[in-house]
């Protein structure tokens, strides 16, 4: 079991989500790094989709009530367990009773915890994952919480460190145009493609929203019937700044998706914190 | 129909009304493509995802492009009968807007037989276009901050129904006790896209 004694800001239980049900207005959610998540869950020896804790911006003290092995991943600060230093990117070794700390990141946003045998709360349509725009899943955790830990199926794993790149210090997300690029006027779209924003206070799990340039569409009265989102999608509403849709992201919405970030640039995105510069590159399908 | 790129992983096809919309969406969900993970039609358009290790936008655009989107027939699809309480707070001023009473908006509603088109705005929240052309309305020009579970609206020639209180601005008619929502149950909502439905006044 773990305890929850303090949370910080916003932790929540994650795993790769619950895809299958967009048609029922139930969005995929899951980790907002998945890559972040799956190592954490390699380290520990688990599936890469067992869940595990995202802890956003620090703050979380926990305890553990048995034995673990765990490992953390994504934002990288200080960590304490047992009231020693700790490192991320590999496994460590909890005894019953101790405390693990995890602080305020230096650098990126969301900090992965996984635990071999995974977090057993029940899983909902599949998943075990915290939605936090549909309400589906375990609540955010709060001061009180005690998480069960579930039985280890994999076997151990076999890395003691995994090399992991810094988080550049400025992000820049590749794009694929469309579909309702033709939208916005040629000057917005190259724009759009070549200034550096700023990610706005006003961000979270649905989305990253950007202070910068406005994108001016061709035709300011025009209006689009909701459509399908996906993550990724760079939405733009009236106000001209773009919103970049990530794990909770709303299934259907009503202004034009200028473009759509490559897949494998998501979890970067997912790191970047309220102040951080991003740009935006135009690629080639 | 024009199919667009969507990303990586997904492709939009805009149709030409609502009524393809519903047709492509029953077709390709009776007969989906290899590596297509996810449907999600809309008013005018058909959301389809895939697994880029199993397809690609040239094989799907081919085989959408090969699909006939001809409307649905009356009279398919698993018929729900919701019972309805017609004791919305805005079924006073639906009648206004339309000249009807209050009564002959309640009979004309549950007169009309309906399908789901698409889900969307929260779990389980589905939109039924058509019934009767007298009752189209416009959204309420504040929407409110708390719509009741359960909420049955009007608004732009749809009926909403809302399984769990949100905001909105639909005008309401009244409401139904019916489980829309139940994440115990395959599928868990009970208006799926395709669903024809009839409101029974109780």
């Amino acid at each position: 079991m773990i305890e929850i004694l303090e949370t910080g800001p916003l932790t929540t239980v994650q795993d790769l989500g619950r895809p299958g049900f967009a048609a029922l207005g139930v969005s995929p959610s899951g980790a907002a790094d998945r890559a972040a998540l799956r190592l954490a869950n390699r380290l520990v020896g688990n599936p890469e989709s067992a869940a595990g804790l995202e802890i956003t911006l620090g703050g979380l003290v926990a305890r553990f009530t048995e034995p673990a092995t765990l490992a953390l991943t994504g934002a990288t600060g200080p960590v304490a367990l047992g009231g020693r230093q700790a490192f991320l990117n590999g496994p460590l070794r909890a005894r019953a009773g101790d405390r693990l700390v995890v602080g305020p990141p230096a650098g990126g946003l969301r900090t992965y915890l996984a635990v071999r045998g995974g977090i057993d709360v029940p899983p909902v349509l599949g998943s075990r994952s915290t939605d936090v725009l549909a309400g589906l899943g375990p609540d955010p955790l709060a001061a009180g919480a005690r998480l069960p830990i579930g039985r280890p199926t994999g076997e151990p794993g076999m890395v003691d460190q995994a090399p992991v790149p810094p988080l550049p210090d400025e992000i820049v997300l590749r794009v694929l145009p469309g579909p309702r690029d033709d939208w916005f006027t040629a000057p917005a779209r190259r724009r759009f493609g070549t200034v550096t924003y700023t990610v706005s206070p006003q961000s979270n799990r649905i989305g990253l929203r950007f202070d910068g340039p406005v994108l001016d569409r061709v035709d300011g009265d025009a209006e689009l019937p909701s459509e399908g989102m996906v993550r990724g999608a760079v939405q733009v509403p009236p106000d001209g700044r773009p919103v970049l849709f990530l794990a909770d992201h709303p299934v259907t919405g009503g202004y034009p998706v200028i473009g759509v970030v490559e897949p494998a640039d998501l979890d970067l995105a997912a790191q970047a914190r309220p102040g951080h510069p991003v740009s935006f590159r135009w690629v080639r399908p | 129909m024009r199919v667009m790129r969507y990303g990586r992983e997904a492709v939009l096809v805009e149709l030409a009304d609502l009524g393809e919309v519903m047709g492509l969406h029953r077709t390709v969900s009776d007969a989906p493509p290899p590596g297509v993970r996810e449907l999600v039609p809309a008013a005018r358009t058909l959301l389809v995802s895939y697994d880029p290790g199993r397809t690609s936008f040239d094989a799907l655009a081919g085989a959408l492009a090969g699909t006939d989107a001809g409307a649905v027939a009356p009279g398919e699809g698993r018929l729900v009968e919701l019972p309805a309480v017609y004791d919305g707070p805005d079924l006073a001023e639906v009648a206004e807007l339309t000249g009807l009473s209050a009564e002959e908006v309640v009979r004309r509603h549950a007169a009309a037989g309906y399908v789901v088109a698409f889900c969307g705005f929260a779990p389980g929240v589905a939109y039924l276009p058509g019934g009767d052309p007298a009752l189209r309305v416009p959204r309420r020009s504040t929407p409110r901050t708390a719509v009741p579970a359960g909420a049955l609206g009007l608004a732009d020639g749809y009926t909403g129904v809302y399984p769990r209180p949100s905001p909105g601005g639909w005008q309401l008619l009244g409401h139904t006790d019916a489980p829309l929502w139940d994440v115990d149950r395959d599928p868990p909502a009970l208006l799926t896209p395709g669903t024809r439905v009839r409101f029974v006044p109780a």
